[in-house]
């Protein structure tokens, strides 16, 4: 985060300093571009407030009971709904962990958490236009079950 | 009335009810509140200095540059520029998004941008290190090597399928 703001102001006073015209007008471009995308973020904000009223406890008992197949599933179901931010997507895997939900389990979870954004799409939709927006959100969706059978293999957890 | 205004008279009523459920303290709208406040938070930290960002490279980034760097006449290159640029990304997708869109538009070819919008879902240094410190370095090691080959073959993969199907992205001007 601290690295994104110092390489922003960075890149503004060089910008600035060989050419101030031209950094005006960067600063158009991104307000344009920004005003133009904000009603698809606002439109993501309501949907991730109202979908995460689902307790985690109800999540965890879901994936701790699963059988593995099952659980990869309904983890990367789970996952691709809703969408968070890793500094609370972890810590959320990790009690998880805590309550015995199986490595692969959460790596379904938090690999589609990251990848396949159902609730992302109204923003997605605007830059990758529909057809590609649906079939990015499948591959993803398929490349998290070959992480998380993956991890299934590695930590013994499938056989 | 525009898409637009309807898009934030809809988000201002959303607000609205928030502000009325802690009011009244309804129980179920707070717990909406508090969940929007997370990620408007979010947001509201990234989206200003990455779209910034957008336009400082719209202005100076050359096409040939790109083309070199991240167009087809790159080679296997591009995918390993498209991993570093993900790999440092702050915010996940929803700022790869736009970013994508900005290097599709200056000359990189479909199999950059599926790269990097993939890597940046998969394989960002700080979230790497934030996963290994909770679930384990022996966790993250394993995703990680998992990840680089998938990412690869499906930017080729998709690559190859659009560039025969002649899609083309919005544009965004």
């Amino acid at each position: 985060m601290i690295g994104l703001y110092a390489v922003t102001a960075i890149a503004f006073l060089i910008s600035l300093l060989i050419d101030r015209e031209r950094t005006i007008k960067a600063v158009k471009i991104g307000w344009k571009k920004f005003t133009k995308i904000l009603p698809g973020y606002l439109k993501i904000l309501m949907i991730l407030s109202v979908v995460l009223l689902v307790p985690n406890e109800i999540i965890a008992r879901y994936l701790g009971e699963s059988s593995s197949y099952f659980g990869i599933i309904v983890a990367g179901i789970f996952g691709s709904i809703t969408m968070m931010p890793g500094f609370i997507a972890y810590p959320l895997a990790g009690v998880f962990l805590d309550q015995g939900v199986s490595y692969m389990v959460i790596a379904a979870f938090v690999t589609t958490l990251m990848m396949v954004g159902v609730a992302t799409y109204p923003v997605e939709k605007q830059y990758f236009g529909k057809r590609s927006t649906i079939i990015r959100n499948v591959t993803a969706f398929g490349i998290a079950m070959i992480i998380a059978l993956s991890m299934g293999l590695f930590y013994g957890e499938l056989i | 009335m525009t898409k637009a205004v309807k898009n934030y008279i809809g988000f201002g009523i959303f607000l609205l009810m928030i502000a009325l459920s802690y009011a009244t303290n309804f129980q179920i709208g707070m717990d909406v509140g508090d969940n929007f406040w997370i990620f408007a938070w979010d947001m509201l930290r990234i989206l200003p200095p990455a779209f910034l960002l957008i336009g400082i490279f719209e202005v100076w980034a050359k096409r040939e540059t790109i083309e070199k760097s991240f167009g087809g006449v790159s080679g296997p290159k591009r995918y390993i520029y498209g991993i570093l640029l993900a790999a440092t990304t702050v915010g996940g997708t929803f700022v790869a998004f736009p970013v994508a869109n900005s290097l599709y538009h200056k000359g990189a070819d479909y199999n950059s941008i599926f790269t990097y919008v993939t890597a940046a879902s998969l394989v960002m240094i700080p979230m790497s290190i934030m996963e290994a410190s909770i679930l384990g370095i022996r966790f993250t090691l394993i995703r990680l090597g998992v990840s680089l080959p998938l990412v690869i073959l499906s930017a080729a993969l998709l690559g190859a399928y659009f560039k025969k199907k002649k899609y083309l992205l919005p544009a965004q001007e």
